[in-house]
């Protein structure tokens, strides 16, 4: 009883952990599952037709190219906006300063809902056709704020004596930018990247607002799906994702240790 | 130092520099951030500021799709837009608060427990708390539809063991069902938006001193004394950005209720997308929409007041 009560934050920590990991640990399992009906929703048979042919169903494959190109566009562009605004607001001291964090803040304090819409009535009232083209300017402008967020933080951390040592060494100011200040800022930027990207690719609900019918992105053919059928590649494409995400996230973390090693 | 990042750029903004530059290199250093921030902040002004003007003023037309819109004006679009849906309204407030102190209460444990007691395990358990939230969010819900339902083995344990009649007893279902309920729309909600909870959570309570806590305890303090006159006030920027990111997000969002809910658990974010999307009654949509920010900038607005912290970026 007392090693129960020693150890209930832990219990407590590992079942909040449980409670977010089983929807993944669901999907992974039922991407082996053969369904009877059109809903992959209850245990029926083991199978790997679905690993087999992740992009048997139609439409799936292209929803997810799509998906990539642009959350790839989106988040390259977001991250090098992202990292200026994070270095002018690192870095130096401006009037604007105060305006220029609330005009970052607030998107993130936004319901996508309404950033959806609303960039649904600019567009109308422009003319500006929705597709690809709409999607991703919507999708660069949400991903802006947060990248600003993960860069400045290592930005703000940075310490300016090294790069005077720098040029204290003669460095000129292109070197010293390129060989110690983006080094040094590469992981917050990296995390950036990342986080844009993966908001991007997992974006519905602003999407939706913006997509024409031949604009299908994997979350519009997903929510299309849970309507009429849900197909398992569904879940097998799902689990790749998750299994990429562990492989990217650990790869950078054991890089980062790496070189906080051989720094040290 | 300035110099480093444009140094080849020449003061092309003279009406944004602060304008007591006098010797060029002056002059550079003033002009260099606003050179770095402009492609950022035109994109934000172009694509997030003025669609809030145009959806303010799409609520004040009339007309219909087909034949174009006039602006009129017509401010009753709100009453009729509040009259009508202000259930949803009140309801996408209430579940979102709701999921947002349960993620509260489920997200400070694990935080806690990661950033102060996790020694060599930190890392790989930060990465459990990410690695979920990069899978399809859709897809994540369409499981939790797996679990939750009826023939599943989560809906007989809380019907063998009475919770589900605790629950209807709540009025958080209204059968015997776990699924297509007001508790699966939250616990989605819940579960959905906990990593954002956590993320600042931790990093606030990552910088707490060990040490502040042992001292508490030295000056005969008891750990529930400890937590709250030492711990918890020092993790309340991460507790405030947190619940920030949880809450907004929750409130707009209509995914949950839509795949986990009932006609009873109709959000507001469903109502805007269906009025836009489905039934084209832009001018009712928009209103809704603005009413909706209108409401949520307010009720943070007087959130961050009251919790005090002014640097949430």
């Amino acid at each position: 009883m007392r090693w129960i009560r020693k150890h209930l934050l832990a219990f407590a920590a590992l079942a909040v952990l449980v409670y977010m990991l089983v929807p993944n640990v669901v999907v992974a399992l039922f991407s082996f599952n053969k369904p009877s009906g059109r809903y992959n929703y209850e245990w029926t048979k083991f199978s790997t037709d679905a690993w087999q042919h992740p992009c048997g169903t139609p439409g799936i494959c292209d929803s997810l190219g799509l998906s990539l190109k642009i959350g790839i566009t989106a988040s390259v562009v977001a991250t090098i906006l992202g990292t200026m605004v994070a270095f002018a607001l690192g870095r130096h001291r401006f009037r604007g300063r105060a305006s220029t964090n609330l005009l970052i803040f607030m998107p993130m304090a936004t319901p996508e809902v309404v950033m959806g819409s609303s960039l649904l009535t600019l567009f109308v009232m422009m003319g500006v056709p929705s597709g690809s083209g709409a999607i991703l300017i919507a999708h660069i402008m949400f991903c802006l704020s947060f990248v600003v967020v993960a860069v400045k933080a290592r930005v703000a951390a940075l310490d300016p004596r090294l790069e005077e040592a720098a040029a204290d060494l003669g460095a000129t100011p292109v070197q010293t930018f390129l060989r110690v200040t983006l080094p040094l800022t590469a992981p917050g930027i990296a995390a950036g990247a990342l986080l844009a990207f993966s908001l991007s690719f997992d974006d519905y609900i602003i999407t939706n607002f913006n997509a024409s019918p031949s604009s299908i992105t994997f979350p519009m053919y997903v929510w299309g799906a849970s309507t009429r059928g849900t197909p398992v590649q569904i879940n097998v494409i799902g689990t790749i994702m998750f299994l990429v995400a562990l492989v990217v996230v650990i790869g950078g973390q054991l890089l980062g240790s790496r070189r906080q090693r051989a720094a040290a | 130092m300035a110099s480093v990042h444009a140094p080849q750029v020449e003061p092309q903004a003279p009406a944004l520099s602060t304008g007591s530059a006098t010797t060029p290199a002056r002059r550079r250093r003033n002009v260099v951030p606003y050179v770095l921030l402009l492609p950022g902040m035109l994109w934000l002004v172009v694509f997030f500021v003025v669609p809030m003007i145009t959806l303010a003023s799409q609520s004040l037309q009339e007309g219909s799709v087909d034949q174009g819109y006039v602006f009129t004006g017509n401010v009753g679009v709100y009453g009729e837009a509040l009259s009508q849906y202000w259930e949803q309204l009140v309801r996408s407030i209430g579940y979102a608060a709701s999921a947002t102190v349960l993620a509260l209460l489920f997200g400070y444990p694990l935080a806690y427990f990661i950033a102060q007691k996790a020694g060599r395990w930190k890392n790989i358990l930060l990465v459990l708390v990410i690695a979920p939230f990069f899978t399809s969010f859709l897809i994540r819900t369409l499981a939790r539809q797996t679990i939750l339902s009826d023939g599943g083995w989560v809906a007989t344990a809380a019907k063998t063991t009475h919770v589900t009649d605790l629950l209807q007893l709540l009025r958080l279902t209204e059968n015997d069902r776990l699924m297509a309920s007001k508790f699966a729309v939250i616990c989605g909600l819940t579960y959905n938006f906990l990593p954002f909870m956590i993320l600042p959570l931790y990093a606030s309570l990552e910088r707490l001193d060990g040490r502040l806590v042992e001292a508490a305890g030295d000056l005969y303090a008891s750990p529930r004394e400890a937590f709250r006159h030492v711990t918890w006030p020092l993790s309340l920027p991460g507790v405030v950005a947190g619940t920030l990111l949880t809450f907004i997000p929750a409130a707009g969002d209509f995914i949950n209720s839509k795949l986990l809910g009932n006609t009873n658990t109709v959000m507001i974010g469903q109502v805007i997308d269906a009025q836009f999307l489905r039934v084209l009654n832009y001018p009712l949509a928009a209103a809704l929409s603005f009413v909706l920010l209108v409401l949520i900038v307010t009720l943070v607005a007087v959130y961050v007041r009251r919790a005090g912290t002014e640097e949430l970026v």
